[in-house]
C-alpha cells in the first residue's frame, strides 16, 4: 500500500460540462499536425518537406541541439504544409492523413541497455514527450536523470478520467514504466496516484504515491516537491500517463503509437464525454458538437492554449474545453463588481462561492472579470501554491530579471502549469504563467 | 443598463485618441471600467478567471467601514449635545454628524482622486481603485472639528509623497491614509491638540455653555496628561474619568460615546468592519489577531510594571481606546504596506500594537501611538518579510548540502 500525502492548498474549480464516463473513439481525423511550440525548448529543423509522403512514426522535425530529439508523425499520409510564423519559426507541420494503417516498423523491443533503449525510443521520436525538470523543457536524452516522475490523474478541471484513459491499456502502462525504471537514475520512477482510486495500484517496478486534495494535487510538479523535491543540479524527468503508455505500446508492437483519449468537455460543449484520437488531430474532424462562438481550446481551462474549431490537438493536451467568450461587458449592479454574485466562482470569499452547495457548478466564461493592476492584495497565491516557496516573490524576481534570487527562491521546482491557479485567482489579473515561462527561459540562457 | 452602456458608447468617439475630449480620457476611462467590468477576453495562461477584480476587493472594505462612518456621524451630535448638557434624539445627532462628515469626504475624495486623475493622465494608465479606500480612511481619523484645506493638503501630501512617488497603488511603503493624519500631526501640532474633538467645543467654551468636566481632550489626551506626574490629586480626578461610570469608562469606550476622531471611537463598530473583512477575507485575520495580541501584552507588561496612573489601566480598556481598533482593522491590514509572507504578518500585527500601547504610555507628545506604531512597521514590513524569505532560502540550501552529502 503506498501511503497517501494530503494537499491542502489549492482550489478545484467547479465548471459545468464535465465529461461522463464514456469513451468513443472519434472519426479518423483527415488532417493532423504537429506543432514544435507545444514543445517547450525545441528549436525545430524540417526533416521533410511539403508533398513527402510519411508513415506513422517517421519525423516530421528534429531539434537543432539534441538531434536525435524528434517528433513524429502520428499518422500516415501526405506532408501538405508547413506553416510558419514571426521570423520563419516553424509553428506547425500539417500531415493530410490517407487514412491507411501504414506504420513505419521499428522492431519490438526485446530488451538491451540503457544506451540501446535510448536510442531505440529516439529513433522514433519517443523523447520529445519527455519534459526535464528544471526548466520544464526538452529533456536530453543523454543525460540520466535521478528520478522520473509521472502523474497517475489530471486534477485539472473538467479533466479525463484515469480509469478510462488507461481502460485496457495496463499492459502497455506496466510495460512503459518498467522502461522509465531502466531510464531512471538511483530514484527510480515514481507514480501519483489518486487517493481513493484504485485503477493504477497495482503498477510494479516504481514508486507510488497518492496524493489527496484540490488541484493541483495532480500536477506532477507538486508530487515531486511533496516526496522528494529538485536541488539544484539535479535533473528530473517527467512524462505524461499517457505518454508512457504510448511508449509500452512501442516498445510492445514495435509501431510508433500517438494514442490519445481527451475529454470533450466545457459549459459549450454538447454531449461531454472522453474521445480516443491521435495526437495532432484537427479538432473540427472529432466530430465535436460545439455550440456557436464559443472558445474552443487545447488543454485544460488553466493552461491550454485557444487553439479554435481549425486548430489541433496540443502534443500534451488531454483535453478539449468549449467555454462561452466573455467579450459582453458586465453591469457592475447585475453582474459586476457590486452584484450579489451568486453564479460566480471565487477562491476568495468576496463573493458567495463559498456559501453555496459543495455539488454547485459555474458556467464560466472567458472574461478577465477585471483589469490589469500592480499587485496589491497579498496571501492569494499562497493559499492556491501548495509548495514551499514564495509565489509572489519569485514572480516579482522574474519581472525585474534578477537571476540570482529566482534561484534561491526555488524556481527549478517549477513549471508554469504550478503557477495556473495564481494566476486565476490573482486580483490584479497578472499574467504569472507568462512571466514563469519567461523566467525558466532567462535562466536556461544564463546557465547555458 | 443596455441604455447606460449605449449612451456610454456613443459618447465614447469624443474621449479617444482624436476627440475633442481626449485629455479626459482618464476620467471617461475609469468611469466606463466603473459601470461596466470590460469586455476583455483572457489572451494568455488561464482561460478563466476568478470573479474577483480590485474593484470588489475596495469595496468590500469600504463595506466593512460603513459601521464605524455610520457610528462616528451619531456620536459626533451625540457629544455635542452630551458638551451643551442638551439631551437629544438619533435625527438630531446624525444630522449635525453629517455636517461635519460629509464635507470631509467630499474634500476627501474630491483632492485625492483629483490628484489620481492627474497622475494616471500623465502616465497613461487607468485610474486604480486604492484611492477608494484611503479616501474614506481620511475623514474617519481625522478630528472632528479640523479645517477642511488642512484636509486636503494632508490629502494632497499624502497621494503624492506616500504614493504616486513610488508609483502609485500597489507601489507605496506607507499606509496612505496614515501619512495623511501624520502630515497634520507633524505640520500643524498646535491645531491638531487643541480643542477640536468635539465639535464647536471652543465655542460652547467662549460661550460658558460648556458643562462642568468636558475639555474637549479625548481619553488619550487625559491619560497623557498623567505620565510624568507623581500620583497626585490630579491624576488621581483623571483616572476616575476612567472608573465605572465615568466619562471614559469600559463601557463607554468599547461602545464609542467618547470624543475622539471621527470614525475611531467605537471598538464595536471597528470589531464589525473587522468581522467583515476577515469573513469575507479581504483583511488578513493574521495581523488583526497579532495586533490585538501585541496590544495585550503591553497592556499586561504595563501593569505588571505600574509606574504610574497610565500603565494601571486594565490592557482591555487599553485596545479598546483611541486608534487601536480602528488602526488594527483598517490601517494595519492595508495589504501593499503591510508584511506580504503569512509569518511576516503575524510579527507585523504583534510588534504593531505592541508598540501602539508602547509608544502612547511613554510619550505623552504622541498620545495617538497607533498611528506611529503602524507608520513604523510599515517601513519594518519588507525587513521582516526579508527575514522569512531568507528563513525559506537557508532551508532550501540546506536541504541541497544533505542531498550532496
Amino acid at each position: 500500500m503506498s501511503k497517501t500525502l494530503r494537499i491542502k492548498k489549492g482550489v478545484d474549480i467547479r465548471l459545468a460540462g464535465a465529461p461522463s464516463t464514456e469513451c468513443a473513439a472519434a472519426p479518423a481525423p483527415k488532417v493532423v499536425a504537429i506543432q514544435p511550440p507545444d514543445y517547450p525548448g525545441l528549436t525545430p529543423k524540417l526533416a521533410v518537406k511539403a508533398g513527402d509522403a510519411v508513415s506513422a512514426g517517421d519525423a516530421l522535425v528534429f531539434d537543432k541541439t539534441f538531434t536525435n530529439v524528434k517528433v513524429a508523425s502520428p499518422v500516415a499520409g501526405t506532408v501538405k504544409d508547413v506553416v510558419r510564423g514571426a521570423k520563419r519559426r516553424i509553428m506547425a507541420v500539417v500531415v493530410e492523413a490517407s487514412g491507411e494503417e501504414k506504420h513505419r516498423d521499428f522492431g519490438v523491443w526485446n530488451g538491451g541497455d540503457r544506451d540501446a533503449l535510448v536510442a531505440h525510443l529516439a529513433q522514433a521520436g519517443l523523447f520529445a514527450a519527455f519534459r526535464q525538470r528544471p526548466f520544464d523543457m526538452l529533456a536530453n536524452p543523454s543525460d540520466t536523470p535521478r528520478a522520473i516522475y509521472v502523474s497517475g490523474f489530471d486534477s485539472s478541471p473538467m479533466a479525463a478520467s484515469t480509469s478510462v484513459v488507461v481502460e485496457g491499456q495496463m499492459a502497455h502502462l506496466q510495460r512503459g514504466v518498467d522502461a522509465l525504471a531502466e531510464l531512471a537514475g538511483a530514484g527510480g520512477v515514481h507514480v501519483g496516484l489518486q487517493a481513493g482510486d484504485n485503477t493504477l495500484a497495482g503498477l510494479k517496478n516504481c514508486k507510488t504515491t497518492a496524493f489527496q486534495g484540490p488541484h493541483p494535487a495532480g500536477n506532477v510538479g507538486v508530487q515531486i516537491h511533496h516526496t522528494d523535491p529538485i536541488n539544484k543540479g539535479e535533473v528530473l524527468w517527467t512524462l505524461g500517463l499517457q505518454d508512457v503508455i504510448n511508449l509500452g505500446a512501442f516498445l510492445n508492437t514495435g509501431k510508433y503509437s500517438a494514442r490519445r483519449v481527451v475529454a470533450a468537455c466545457g459549459s459549450e460543449m454538447n454531449n461531454p464525454r472522453h474521445l480516443e484520437t491521435v495526437v495532432g488531430a484537427k479538432l473540427d474532424d472529432l466530430g465535436l458538437n460545439v455550440n456557436e462562438g464559443a472558445r474552443v481550446i487545447s488543454g485544460s481551462v488553466l493552461t491550454g492554449t485557444n487553439a479554435g474549431t481549425d486548430g489541433h490537438l496540443g502534443a500534451f493536451a488531454t483535453q478539449v474545453v468549449a467555454l462561452p467568450e466573455g467579450h459582453d461587458p458586465k453591469f457592475m449592479l447585475t453582474e459586476g463588481w457590486l452584484s450579489p454574485g451568486l453564479n460566480k466562482f471565487s477562491a476568495s470569499r468576496a463573493y458567495p462561492t463559498w456559501l453555496m452547495p459543495k455539488g454547485k457548478t459555474y458556467t464560466l466564461d472567458t472574461n478577465q472579470n477585471g483589469e490589469d493592476r500592480a499587485f496589491v492584495v497579498s496571501g492569494q497565491y499562497e493559499a492556491v501554491f501548495p509548495f514551499d516557496i514564495f509565489p509572489v516573490h519569485l514572480v516579482k524576481s522574474i519581472m525585474v530579471n534578477d537571476i540570482d534570487a529566482m534561484e534561491k527562491l526555488g524556481i527549478y521546482e517549477v513549471a508554469p502549469e504550478d503557477f495556473a491557479l495564481c494566476e486565476f485567482v490573482c486580483t490584479s489579473k497578472i499574467p504569472v504563467q507568462l512571466l514563469v515561462r519567461e523566467g525558466l527561459d532567462a535562466l536556461k540562457v544564463e546557465l547555458g | 443598463m443596455k441604455a447606460i452602456h449605449n449612451l456610454i458608447q456613443s459618447v465614447k468617439p469624443h474621449f479617444e485618441e482624436g476627440g475633442k475630449l481626449s485629455r479626459f480620457w482618464v476620467v471617461f476611462d475609469s468611469l466606463e471600467t466603473f459601470a461596466f467590468t470590460p469586455g476583455h477576453v483572457t489572451s494568455s495562461g488561464a482561460h478563466v478567471r476568478d470573479s474577483i477584480d480590485l474593484k470588489r476587493t475596495m469595496f468590500l472594505v469600504i463595506v466593512a467601514m460603513v459601521p464605524c462612518l455610520l457610528f462616528g456621524m451619531w456620536n459626533i451630535g451625540h457629544q455635542y449635545h452630551l458638551s451643551l448638557g442638551e439631551s437629544s434624539d438619533l435625527l438630531a445627532n446624525v444630522l449635525v454628524g453629517a455636517w461635519k462628515v460629509i464635507p470631509l469626504i467630499v474634500v476627501s475624495y474630491g483632492v485625492g482622486l483629483g490628484i489620481e486623475f492627474l497622475f494616471a493622465g500623465m502616465r497613461g494608465h487607468s485610474i486604480n481603485e486604492g484611492y477608494l479606500v484611503s479616501g474614506m480612511l481620511i475623514p474617519l481619523i481625522m478630528p472632528v472639528d479640523v479645517p477642511l484645506w488642512m484636509v486636503a493638503l494632508a490629502v494632497a501630501f499624502a497621494v503624492v509623497v506616500a504614493k504616486e512617488v513610488f508609483g502609485g497603488t500597489g507601489m507605496n511603503i506607507l499606509n496612505v491614509a496614515l501619512t495623511a493624519r501624520a502630515f497634520l500631526f507633524f505640520a500643524y501640532p498646535k491645531q491638531l491638540s487643541g480643542e477640536i474633538w468635539i465639535h464647536d467645543v471652543a465655542t460652547s467654551k467662549a460661550g460658558g455653555m460648556l458643562v462642568d468636566g468636558y475639555t474637549g481632550a479625548t481619553a488619550l489626551g487625559h491619560l497623557a496628561g498623567t505620565v510624568g506626574a507623581a500620583a497626585s490629586e490630579a491624576s488621581t480626578a483623571t483616572m476616575s474619568l476612567f472608573a465605572q461610570g465615568g466619562m471614559f469608562s469600559l463601557s463607554n469606550c468599547f461602545l464609542g460615546l467618547i470624543p475622539g476622531s471621527v470614525g475611531e471611537t467605537s471598538a464595536l463598530a471597528c470589531l464589525i468592519g473587522a468581522a467583515i473583512l476577515i469573513w469575507t477575507g479581504i483583511g488578513s485575520w493574521r495581523v488583526i489577531a497579532s495586533f490585538l495580541a501585541g496590544g495585550l501584552v503591553m497592556g499586561v507588561l504595563f501593569n505588571l510594571i505600574g509606574a504610574n496612573a497610565y500603565m494601571t489601566i486594565n490592557p482591555v480598556h487599553q485596545v479598546v481606546m483611541g486608534g487601536f481598533m480602528f488602526g488594527m482593522v483598517f490601517m494595519a491590514t492595508d495589504p501593499v504596506s503591510a508584511a506580504q509572507t503569512n509569518t511576516g504578518k503575524l510579527w507585523y500585527g504583534f510588534f504593531g500594537g505592541l508598540f501602539s500601547i508602547m509608544i502612547r504610555v511613554f510619550n505623552p507628545a504622541y498620545p495617538e501611538g497607533v498611528m506611529m506604531a503602524i507608520l513604523f512597521m510599515n517601513v519594518m514590513a519588507p525587513l521582516i518579510d526579508h527575514y522569512v524569505i531568507e528563513a525559506n532560502i537557508k532551508s532550501r540550501e540546506k536541504r541541497l548540502t544533505v542531498a550532496a552529502a
